[in-house]
């Protein structure tokens, strides 16, 4: 059984320092991202109103805040499937994400991807892509188009621990290595590639091992801490951003839902999960805000303005008119 | 009417057949597609199933007979018909049973011949049923060899039945229509057809399995050789004058309100300025206009028109009209047109000079009169066929028309119904016109333009009282009928319209 | 006029895009030092650098993607396949990514790249190196396909491929490279999307695309002998198709005969067959005839190879059979 600290994989003493300034906005985001993905399953579950696949991060959070947090507006970020988190906190709105999920025209992309391809051109969200590890290389794609032209920008690529063993992550580092471009790889390992633990996907369950290989740099860290996300790979977008240098992250987290919403979760204990919920990384965010002294009265309006949100966006996402038209997007004129 | 039914085609390379049993008996009622017979063919058992609705009402050959390819089996009609004048023609068409060599082929030759063709006579034409292996189009299948293009094969047409000292050329009707079965044409070859005016069924086809296709209708056309009994096209040939019964009401005016409202449309007055776009509509042809468009100009640039103009007493046709009516009730209306068709019919069979058609080479006359009859719907112009007109009752040739001009503007005719006609009539009386004239329907050599019967002053036994005239205008052509020729032709019509009764006779 | 060889026209129509463009790069195995497997990049490296002409390792899956990432972002990618072949290791990212990319993100990102390298059956390389892949691309929607068959196209087409601000795979025939047209200098811009008429006639339609279209043109010589009349069409474009003008020659010769390369089963002849007899029927005197290669993986020895593939007496046989002399 998999429990926080049999995974640990360095001590919390290491708890990053931050002010409340820095943390509340983190912590506002994961909660959004949170309640977000809490009404886009009750809507899917008891409406019918969302279809398809709906995979949810609940209880990875952490990692698509803390990270985006390391980069700048024009940095662009890559994602998989399950990537409703990662859009939100590149700076997409809730309404255009659940709308849509709820497949409107006022979706992210007019109703035309869906929970598992949201695109944002605006916020430089390249999207989200439903082949494992197909998006590696696009990700090394921006990077090689950054470098090719000398922007500057860096490239964030999140993937889970269950792309590493497939063909387009394998090529898409190893150019990215030897072209040494502005990439950083983010794998968040959430311990289960769909319903199969790690010790049965990988042979060495240490995922960042990969990037030795390749003469990469790498790091590997606990997921649970949005500030030790947002300092660890910080140092990894810095690498790339000056050096021109990848690096290889794994971030150890843990999703308390199912796979997709199909997944009945036979495959793990409630033991387990609830373990993992007492290091919910929303509850300890939530903690050291207090710990850093911010009161209950501002962390209630906070609260409330994300609840006022996430009602609203609901709301713009059930009046918003059906998805119209598909055939202007097949070819560009 | 009853009609013989000749042996069907039923294999690509048949000429005879044994007709080893009738499934049938004399007397029974058939419908479309109703096994009759089993016929021996040089491929295998055939089953013989018949297209026509109606009472077997003769067979003309008995079990184990061996009979030409198109030849009388059997007639066909309504119970009780009087079938001796076609028993008779039968005889002389020489179907009946071949008393001919029966078997042709040494059974020995034959049966390995029918060994190494028996899966393809179970099969549609060769050609759609490539093997596998010929994946890559690359199999050698080798058809029956044909013609090359250019070159006209020879045996296009099929022949006219020469056997019989009175089987004439032109009454193919029965023997050249050599089986009830499925016309076999490419789609060009029926589009091509339809465009210069060949009666598909008077084409023999050597495509694989006897498919009619282009270098065949061509070969038909340059040898004009096509039986032009059959020959008239899909539209007829005015001059877009539609018409049908004059004064039915039966014909939607469909064309002419559309014309009017057109030639109402008011334009706006405008300086003498150059008209620019915004001054007209281009409306793109439909395929039906555009052959309207072509055989009407090959028409009227190819056949040498006279025009013959006769006024005739209309008031006692319109009183035996009037009298028809009564008679008949309300089963159907009898109209001027009706009874104009039948005239002309008439008066055809007493002067067939003029039921005839210019062959290049010769004159044909036809021995059977088929009257067409134009009738405007909406896309434009279509020429249902009165077959036999001459020989059909008033009644019948009402309802005929009647049905016949109902799905002509559902465009439901079958390509038979518009193909044949030996002569034409037009008629634009119900729209009030007084006189036109028409254009030929190739290969036709006349079209009678009829119209309205209208009142005027008379001079009568010296008085000035009021009286019914109609105009009819012959338009013939004058390679096949000179002027005089139309002129005493126009003469018995005016006879048979002017003494109605008559037409009964 | 310049008398140039195919592989020469590819050669000039990279170039000078590239000198009108900074963002075009070409990228693929062997590209640059090397001066390309088929010498079709051939001293583009000395004249651009390694940055815009970047030799990639054994990844096709990788550098495709990256291709399709960095065209996302503005640049206008080349992504050289050594052989089509090798596009099928990188499939996933031009038909889950690059074709899909526009409609995914509802408009917002497009993917202006091409896909380009010799495909088709070659010279006694077996199975694997000799086959033809078009009609898998033709499939999908999002995606152009381009197929020249003489330098003249491979120049206009490729520089307009280029400049087409969607994914286009564009496939030059392994066989045609040496071949030579007249090709006029400077700029050279053919449409995609509009097949040419390469020989008229009144008598057959022979239609064809890359290789095909000089088997066609030599059956053609053939049957003239004979006194048939041949017209050739190349469709040149597969996606776009320009069915106008292929129907509009089946219309004047009322038959047709359709040639590839490839394999027949779902082979894009199908399609192109049925658009005709939908556009076409009452035209048609006889049946749409196909040739194809055989439905086999290509063999190895000489005699064999020649036997699968679809030869010019094939063609001359499928022209007789529609026009019913044999």
């Amino acid at each position: 059984m998999s429990t926080p600290e049999s995974v640990r994989v360095e001590p919390d003493e290491l708890a990053q320092e931050t002010t409340a300034e820095e943390l509340a906005p983190l912590y506002r985001q994961m909660l959004a991202i949170r309640r977000m993905e809490e009404a886009a399953a009750k809507a899917y579950s008891q409406g019918g109103k969302i279809g398809g696949f709906l995979h949810l991060i609940i209880g990875q959070e952490a990692v698509c805040v803390g990270a985006t947090a390391a980069i700048q507006n024009n940095d662009y970020v890559v994602a998989t499937y399950r990537e409703h988190g990662h859009a939100y906190a590149k700076g997409v709105a809730a309404r255009a994400i659940l709308a849509e999920l709820y497949g409107k025209k006022t979706g992210a992309v007019k109703g035309l991807g869906g929970s598992m391809h949201l695109f944002d051109k605006k916020t430089n969200f390249l999207g989200g892509y439903g082949i494992v590890g197909g998006h590696v290389p696009i990700a090394a794609g921006a990077a090689f188009a950054s470098k090719y032209r000398g922007d500057g920008r860096v490239t964030l690529c999140f993937f889970g621990e269950g792309a590493s063993t497939i063909g387009g992550f394998a090529e898409g580092v190893a150019l990215a290595a030897l072209w040494k471009l502005p990439l950083v790889l983010i794998c968040e390992n959430n311990q289960y590639s769909m319903g199969t633990p790690l010790y049965r996907s990988l042979a060495v369950e240490d995922v960042s091992l990969r990037a030795l290989a390749h003469g990469m740099a790498r790091d590997r860290f606990d997921g649970d801490d949005v500030i030790k996300v947002k300092r660890r790979i910080g140092e990894a977008v810095e690498r790339a951003r000056t050096t021109s240098e990848p690096t290889l992250v794994e971030v150890v987290t843990y999703r308390f839902r199912g796979h997709s919403m199909s997944d009945p979760g036979l495959y793990r204990t409630k033991e387990e999960v609830e373990e993992w919920r007492r290091r919910d990384p929303l509850s300890r965010c939530r903690q050291r805000l207090v710990d850093l002294g911010m009161k209950d009265a501002p962390l209630d309006e906070l609260e409330a303005d994300v609840k006022a949100e996430i009602e609203d966006a609901v709301k713009f996402a059930e009046d918003s008119p059906p998805a119209d038209e598909y055939l202007p997007y097949v070819i560009k004129e | 009417m009853a009609q013989i039914i000749g042996l069907p085609k039923l294999s690509p390379t048949m000429e005879e057949g044994v007709l080893v049993r009738w499934t049938k008996k004399e007397g029974d009622k058939v419908s479309p597609g109703d096994l009759v017979a089993e016929v021996e063919t040089d491929k295998a058992n055939m089953d013989f199933n018949i297209e026509d609705e109606g009472v077997l009402l003769k067979f003309l050959v008995k079990e184990g007979d061996t009979v030409k390819l198109g030849a009388p089996v059997a007639i066909i009609g309504k119970a009780g018909e009087d079938i001796a004048a076609l028993l008779e023609q039968a005889k002389s068409a020489g179907g009946a049973p071949a008393a001919a060599p029966a078997k042709p082929a040494a059974p020995a030759a034959r049966g390995a011949e029918d060994s190494a063709n028996a899966p393809a006579a179970q099969k549609p034409p060769r050609e759609a049923t490539r093997p596998e292996q010929d994946q890559a189009g690359k199999a050698a299948v080798k058809p029956a060899p044909a013609a090359r293009p250019g070159s006209p094969p020879v045996g296009t047409v099929q022949p006219a039945p020469t056997k019989g000292a009175s089987a004439k050329p032109g009454q193919p009707a029965q023997t050249a229509r050599p089986s009830a079965s499925r016309l076999l044409a490419s789609p060009l070859a029926k589009t091509l057809a339809i465009e210069l005016g060949i009666d598909l069924r008077q084409v023999t086809g050597t495509g694989p399995g006897g498919r009619i296709v282009e270098r065949d209708v061509r070969a038909a056309a340059e040898g004009g050789q096509h039986n032009g009994h059959g020959a008239a096209a899909a539209e007829t040939s005015e001059t877009g004058e539609a018409g049908e019964a004059a004064e039915t009401g039966e014909a939607e005016p469909a064309a002419a309100p559309a014309a009017a409202s057109q030639a109402l449309a008011v334009r706006p007055a405008r300086p003498a300025a150059e008209d620019t776009e915004a001054d007209w509509t281009d409306t793109a042809a439909s395929n039906m206009r555009k052959r309207i468009a072509q055989r009407m100009t090959e028409a009227k640039r190819d056949v040498p028109h006279i025009y013959l103009m006769r006024e005739l007493d209309a008031a006692p046709l319109l009183a035996y009209r009037e009298r028809l009516n009564q008679l008949v009730g309300d089963k159907v209306k009898i109209s001027v047109n009706d009874l104009i068709v039948k005239a002309v019919a008439l008066a055809l069979r007493r002067m067939p000079e003029c039921n005839a058609s210019w062959q290049g080479d010769a004159i044909r006359q036809f021995h059977r009169v088929h009257i067409g009859v134009a009738v405007a719907i909406p896309e434009g112009l279509v020429t249902p066929v009165v077959r036999d007109a001459d020989a059909k009752g008033i009644g019948s040739i009402a309802a005929e028309i009647k049905d016949l001009a109902d799905r002509a503007r559902k465009r439901a005719l079958k390509v038979h119904e518009i193909q044949g006609s030996t002569f034409s009539v037009s008629n634009l009386g119900m729209f009030g016109i007084e006189r036109f004239t028409a254009i030929i329907n190739p290969p036709e050599a006349g079209i009678l333009a009829v119209g309205a019967a209208r009142d005027v002053a008379v001079v009568d036994k010296g008085n000035v009282v009021a009286g019914k005239r109609i105009t009819v205008s012959m338009s013939c052509d004058h390679r096949v009928i000179d002027g005089a020729l139309g002129a005493r032709w126009l003469t018995v019509l005016a006879e048979l319209i002017e003494k109605p009764e008559s037409l009964a006779l | 006029m310049p008398v140039i060889s195919y592989r020469e026209a590819l050669n000039q129509a990279m170039r000078e895009e590239m000198e009108r463009d900074p963002d075009v790069f070409i990228m693929g195995e062997e590209v640059g030092h090397y001066n390309g497997a088929y010498k079709v990049t051939q001293g583009l490296l000395q004249r651009f650098s390694e940055r815009r002409v970047v030799d990639a390792p054994i990844a096709e899956m990788g550098f495709a993607g990256i291709g399709v990432g960095a065209a996302m972002v503005g640049t206008r990618p080349i992504i050289e396949f050594m052989t089509f072949n090798f596009s099928l290791v990188a499939i996933d990212q031009i038909i889950n990514n690059a074709a899909k990319i526009y409609q995914m993100s509802g408009g917002q990102y497009h993917v202006p790249i091409v896909f380009r390298g010799p495909g088709g059956p070659a010279v006694q390389v077996a199975s694997q190196h000799s086959q033809a892949l078009e009609s898998f691309y033709a499939h999908v929607p999002g995606l152009k396909v381009v197929m020249p068959s003489t330098a003249l196209d491979a120049k206009g087409l490729l520089k307009t491929a280029i400049r087409d601000d969607n994914p286009v795979v564009f496939i030059e025939g392994e066989t045609l490279y040496n071949t030579t047209w007249e090709v006029p200098e400077g700029e050279l811009l053919i449409p995609l999307g509009q097949a040419d008429v390469k020989r008229t006639g009144k008598d057959i339609t022979l239609i064809a695309w890359s290789k095909m279209v000089w088997t066609c043109l030599d059956a053609a010589k053939q049957l003239a002998d004979d006194g048939i009349d041949c017209e050739v069409v190349d469709i040149r474009s597969l996606r776009p198709l320009d069915v106008d003008t292929l129907a509009a020659s089946v219309r004047k010769t009322g038959r047709c005969v359709i040639t590839e390369i490839g394999w027949p089963v779902a082979g894009f002849g199908a399609e192109v067959a049925y658009q005709i007899q939908r556009q076409c029927m009452d035209s048609l005197d006889a049946p749409i005839e196909r040739v194809t290669s055989d439905d086999v993986p290509m063999p190895y020895a000489k005699n064999l190879e020649d036997e699968v593939q679809p030869q010019v007496k094939d063609v001359v046989g499928a022209v007789r059979r529609a026009l019913y002399l044999d």
